[in-house]
């Protein structure tokens, strides 16, 4: 089947992003990250203009949903390119563009630094031997399932890179340090900062609970993290 | 003043050196072009290996010792594998008092599961996805150390080439991917921890971003690579996205077995031709048995008679793949396979404290050729890259000079490969260093790759002379034209030496067992 890929381009923060769109005559099996290498594999590259252009700026490394890297909006939505078939897209137009609350590196690149800074600044990492509980062992498994994508960012309405607001990627991170660490003092600050970072911003909307691109039981660890950094529970 | 030691690369040996540098009080500089969730390390799936003995079958360390060394066929350090079997034990209980997920059993017991090539339960493993649980930890351990300034990252950061003071390191030169912007890194030692050099043929079932181009810039800087020739195809993967998806030999280790279609029934060849260890034989065997029997008929990996208990609680993550990326439901039918290229056991030449001939630069995981020889056991490769990055870091932080550059740095970047002489070059390594080599398709593939340039292709060629000196079939690498091993020649580590012009093959033999 033959597809039209949009693809919105931007050499820098600096410059202006324009539309580029490109045919692709493959399977409709095919992963839009096997769509974004088939076109990067073609020398020369040239858009349906005829113009020869540079190489599409993206992101990956696994290609099997494993390791967060591909995540973009597509056809509108956040979603991973390596695990977003063409056939699940309607028609036969498909758009791509950066996610929009990161600032922009180039094309379909964005600095997602913020992501990894919020983890740092809500101190999650533990003092003391983490306490295994067999009770929790699943939510805790699942908490460091959590690709750092930021899919589930993007959809969040209270959300932005600027403010201190940290998103639910930090309740997902947080429930295993909160779960596992024995250390009183050190969970206190965790308490103290979760509080201010996550839980004092969150609306509750929960739109990050069906984005997750691995399908994280997001709403249940975010209970779960406010349960134990709030309620003391 | 304490020591800076640089880093390259954030994956599970990049962790483990950074975090046992910290620990000894040197400044760790972390360079790596990705974050660490997006490392090759969160796609190992089956487990790590440690004979911690919990299934009451008489294992020991010893015992994990003799299968490493008899899966490498003789080819690797006896020494630094003695010293990575005995470590096992202790390394996976301090893994789990970072908080990795392990799958238990009984009170508090770690669950082992089989795997190839040992008959013991051996390998420790959380569901499906070992490698994301044991990195989502190492992660967390090392955000303390950034925290408290002893970690310094340098996120979104290529390596381009070492500061080099003759046959001595004084850092590196990296490249920010985001500005461009080259930054000069000075440091008393640096450690490589790159990954395999998967971007030599581009469809194995690694991550994109292991592309070998820093294994690449050293060899061409002259140093050595050593079994390059060494390649590990794992037995089952399948076609998927342009590149190869691994199929866990977790699936096997839980009973999921190997058969192929003969008059009209299903034969389970593995179990037929090896009695005692049947589908969990060692991948070089295994993957050469699918490889042969691929001519006559289609092979397929049969888990249907797997219970759903065992799938949804140790292999979950598999089924979900499987289901994703082949619209299989592996509880109900069997999955089409074939052997697809999966970890390099060659690689940067080190030797037991993961030195190179270059002083002040360290080499630890894939990239390094280290505790694997001639094949690697599966549950081996997680082992190796944390307990190689620990021995490095102490090798630099104990050994590594505080060095003043004193002659003119001469710093000269080689441009980067083109996409058309990579794509080239990928066709030739992929016809020629299949499962199965010969003299006639390695002189054309060297033929092809002498019109390249760059850098990687002189990697690859490195890899195809490397090949065609081992006139003889060991492990991983098989002659049809040498089907027999040859000790008397070729029990040694092969070595390529790039000297600015010419590459040259030596074989150097393998450390005696002290």
């Amino acid at each position: 089947m033959v597809y039209k890929i949009r693809i919105r381009r931007q050499e820098s923060q600096k410059s202006d992003s324009y539309w580029q769109e490109f045919e692709y005559d493959g399977s409709k099996n095919s992963s839009v990250a096997t769509v974004l290498k088939e076109l990067n594999s073609r020398t020369p590259l040239k858009d349906n203009s005829g113009n020869i252009v540079t190489p599409i700026s993206w992101e990956c490394s696994c290609m099997v949903r494993k390791c967060g890297a591909c995540a973009m909006l597509i056809n509108e939505r956040p979603r991973l390119a390596c695990s977003t078939f063409l056939h699940t897209l309607k028609g036969s137009t498909i758009t791509l563009e950066p996610l929009s609350k990161f600032p922009l590196v180039r094309d379909l690149i964005v600095d997602r630094s913020n992501l990894f800074e919020n983890l740092k600044k809500l101190n999650l990492w533990l003092e003391s031997e983490a306490y295994m509980s067999s009770r929790t062992h699943e939510p805790r498994y699942q908490s460091a399932r959590c690709l750092m994508c930021g899919c589930c960012l993007e959809v969040c309405p209270n959300f932005s890179a600027n403010r201190t607001f940290a998103g639910t990627v930090a309740a997902v991170n947080a429930f295993r340090i909160l779960n596992e660490e024995q250390e009183s003092t050190h969970l206190n600050e965790i308490s103290a900062e979760y509080k201010k970072k996550f839980f004092e911003g969150c609306g509750k909307s929960l739109s990050c609970h069906d984005i997750c691109p691995i399908g994280l039981p997001v709403e249940e660890l975010l209970v779960r993290s406010n349960a134990a950094a709030v309620w003391g529970k | 003043m304490s020591k800076t030691i640089i880093i390259i690369g954030a994956g599970l040996a990049g962790l483990s050196a950074a975090l046992q540098a910290a620990e000894n009080g040197c400044n760790v500089k972390l360079v790596s072009s990705l974050p660490s969730e997006r490392a090759q390390s969160v796609m190992a799936e089956g487990g790590i290996n440690a004979a911690l003995n919990t299934k009451d079958e008489n294992d020991s360390p010893e015992e994990h010792f003799t299968d490493t060394i008899k899966a490498a066929c003789g080819l690797a350090d006896p020494n630094a594998v003695w010293g990575m079997t005995q470590a096992a034990p202790e390394l996976v209980h301090w893994l789990l008092k970072l908080g990795v997920k392990f799958n238990m059993s009984g009170y508090d017991d770690v669950d082992l599961r089989n795997f190839g090539g040992q008959k013991k339960k051996r390998t420790a493993f959380a569901q499906s996805d070992t490698g994301k649980q044991i990195m989502t930890a190492m992660i967390d351990a090392v955000r303390r150390k950034e925290a408290s300034g002893m970690v310094e990252r340098f996120s979104h950061h290529s390596f381009l080439t070492l500061r080099l003071c003759g046959n001595i390191c004084c850092g590196c030169v990296i490249r920010d991917e985001y500005s461009q912007e080259t930054v000069e890194l000075p440091g008393d030692a640096v450690i490589v921890a790159t990954g395999g050099m998967h971007g030599l043929f581009g469809n194995t079932t690694g991550s994109l971003s292991n592309t070998g181009e820093v294994t690449a810039e050293l060899f061409r800087l002259g140093v050595p690579l050593a079994n390059g020739e060494m390649i590990q195809y794992h037995p089952t993967t399948v076609k998927c996205g342009g590149k190869r998806m691994l199929i866990s030999e977790a699936a096997r280790g839980e009973g999921g077995r190997l058969f192929a279609m003969k008059d009209g029934k299903q034969w389970y060849f593995m179990e037929e031709k090896y009695p005692e260890l049947g589908n969990l034989m060692p991948r070089d065997i295994t993957a050469r048995e699918i490889w042969k029997v691929s001519h006559e008929s289609e092979v397929f990996l049969d888990m249907t008679e797997i219970s759903e208990e065992i799938i949804s609680n140790k292999l979950s993550g598999l089924a979900d793949d499987c289901m994703t990326y082949l619209h299989k439901d592996i509880r109900k039918e069997p999955v089409s396979v074939l052997p697809g290229i999966h970890y390099f056991m060659g690689g940067i030449l080190v030797d037991e404290q993961h030195r190179t001939p270059i002083q002040n630069l360290y080499a630890a995981g894939e990239c390094c050729a280290q505790y694997h020889g001639a094949n690697r056991l599966g549950g081996n490769s997680l082992l190796g890259a944390l307990y190689g990055g620990r021995v490095a870091a102490k090798s630099a932080c104990e050994q590594a000079d505080v060095v003043e550059l004193s002659c003119a740095t001469q710093i000269d970047v080689p441009p980067a490969s083109q996409i058309s002489e990579i794509k080239q070059l990928n066709k030739v390594m992929q016809e020629t260093m299949g499962v199965v080599r010969n003299e006639n398709t390695l002189l054309n593939g060297i033929q092809t790759v002498q019109a390249l340039t760059g850098n990687l292709p002189l990697l690859g060629m490195a890899v195809l002379k490397s090949a065609l000196a081992r006139k003889e079939s060991r492990g991983a690498h098989w002659r049809e034209d040498y089907p027999k091993s040859n000790d008397d020649d070729y029990l040694k580590t092969t070595v390529a030496r790039f000297d600015g012009k010419q590459i040259q093959i030596s074989f150097v033999p393998v450390p005696e067992r002290r």
